[in-house]
């Protein structure tokens, strides 16, 4: 199982949503990605997409300093 | 024998008609999946992102809470490139302001059906109505877009198909012809109406459409971008920042972007690098990104206006900083300028259709 970081910092929505989307397209079911954003809608959005996608939410948080972290576990039916 | 599931792919908005036309269509057994494009010119997101007092509420992109509501995969796509070409060179021009509507729906049609050929979809869903726009929902455009996107008749308007020829989902019998309805015109209410017997509330119905171009402040700024540069060209950054502050150009040869709260006054901090900036000292005021090159004379100027729009407005000296996009910073004491001495005609977007003219005329 991969576990991948996606630098997606000081991109405004939806373009978290849409490298998220992209980098997740080439894992595998089970694999987990670690999204870091800083727009705070990417707190909303990447959970939201990842629901619509079949994709678990294994965390999403937004730190003190600003940083959303949304950590993702890619399901089965992976790819865009 | 179960005959074969086909499979749609419908144009989501994240506004309520394409999200009914996805919707009467999944009622007829078809497997649908949504595909929203990110042009930049999107209203969604980034200005709410932005502006801090937008931050209070709830914020949420449309077209994944369409799609969450319909229960359908929703992929969305990055045509910040690509749609250059579309609004730069529009074939059937421009609507009321900048915006390109017929050529952009065409053009979305045809990357949905190179998606739908890729994926092994049947056709594809739009939410036009027929009159529902002036520009690119009109009966005599619909074939147009048909057409000249390459999808001919695998593109299905559930929402006004009654009044329409039968497409081939019809004809091959993917989906009844009789269970579509026959919209048109600008009234919303048979889409109120329809929304009412699905349980559809609190859909976004934005005024304009969701898109930018269709703003006339907005399109003037754009225009003015254009005029200034001597050429049509852009980039995500440059449209983003029209979203962004007050736009000056108090000279030909350079504009100014005045953060007008902190939420803006923090995004215009990432562009630094990239642009001369100006900052009060002595007081509380906006952060000032300067587009042009800028001799003495102007640099006073500039920081004038920086005054002007700081908490020093009434003080006898204000102190600036400027920084250069290589860091260096020195300090001005200027007098603000007073509020007469800020012309009216400096205000970029208030220029609207003077500024839509001249670019039209740079274009010639």
């Amino acid at each position: 199982m991969a576990r991948e970081v996606l630098d997606a910092r000081n991109l405004l929505c939806p373009l978290p949503v849409i490298r998220t989307q992209d980098r997740v397209a080439r894992l595998a079911p089970g694999d987990v990605l670690e999204v870091h954003a800083t727009d705070p809608g990417a707190l909303n959005d990447i959970p939201a997409w990842c629901r619509v996608s079949g994709h678990r939410v294994l965390e999403a948080c937004e730190r003190p300093d600003g940083l959303v972290v949304v950590v993702i576990e890619v399901g089965d039916g992976a790819g865009g | 024998m179960a005959k074969t599931q086909r499979k749609a792919v419908a144009l989501i908005s994240g506004g309520l008609d394409s999200m009914l036309a996805a919707r009467v269509v999944m009622d007829q057994g078809v497997h649908v999946e949504g595909i929203n494009f990110f042009t930049g010119f999107c209203v969604e997101g980034h200005t709410h992102a932005i502006r801090r007092r937008d931050r209070a509420r709830p914020k949420r992109n449309n077209a994944l809470w369409v799609a969450e509501q319909l229960g359908i995969r929703l992929h969305i796509i990055d045509i910040v490139e690509e749609y250059k070409a579309v609004l730069l060179e529009p074939r059937h021009g421009y609507g009321q302001n900048l915006n390109p509507c017929l050529d952009c729906k065409t053009f979305m049609v045809r990357k949905a059906h190179e998606w739908m050929r890729e994926h092994g979809f049947d056709f594809i869903i739009t939410g036009e109505v027929i009159g529902q726009r002036p520009m690119s929902q009109r009966r005599d455009t619909f074939p147009v877009v048909a057409r000249e996107s390459g999808v001919g008749d695998l593109l299905l308007r559930p929402l006004s198909a009654r009044l329409l020829p039968p497409t081939r989902p019809e004809r091959e019998g993917w989906v009844d012809r009789e269970r579509l309805y026959g919209f048109h015109g600008r009234s919303r209410k048979p889409q109120m109406a329809l929304a009412a017997r699905y349980g559809f509330r609190d859909y976004a119905q934005p005024a304009g459409g969701c898109c930018f171009l269709t703003d006339e402040q907005y399109a003037a700024k754009l225009a003015d971008l254009w005029a200034a540069r001597g050429r049509r060209d852009y980039d995500l950054d440059d449209i983003l920042l029209l979203k962004v502050g007050r736009h000056l150009r108090p000279r030909p040869h350079f504009k100014l972007i005045v953060g007008r709260e902190e939420g803006e006054n923090r995004f215009l901090e990432g562009y630094r690098k990239r642009f001369l900036s100006l900052r009060p000292v002595s007081h509380a005021g906006p952060l000032v990104l300067v587009d042009g090159e800028l001799d003495e004379a102007d640099l006073e100027l500039a920081a004038r206006i920086t005054a002007r729009f700081s908490k020093g407005r009434g003080a006898g000296r204000v102190r600036v900083a400027a920084t250069t996009p290589e860091g260096g910073t020195r300090e001005l004491e200027v007098a603000p300028l007073a509020a007469h001495e800020i012309r009216p005609e400096w205000y970029v977007e208030r220029r609207g259709a003077q500024a839509l003219r001249a670019a039209g005329a740079a274009r010639a």
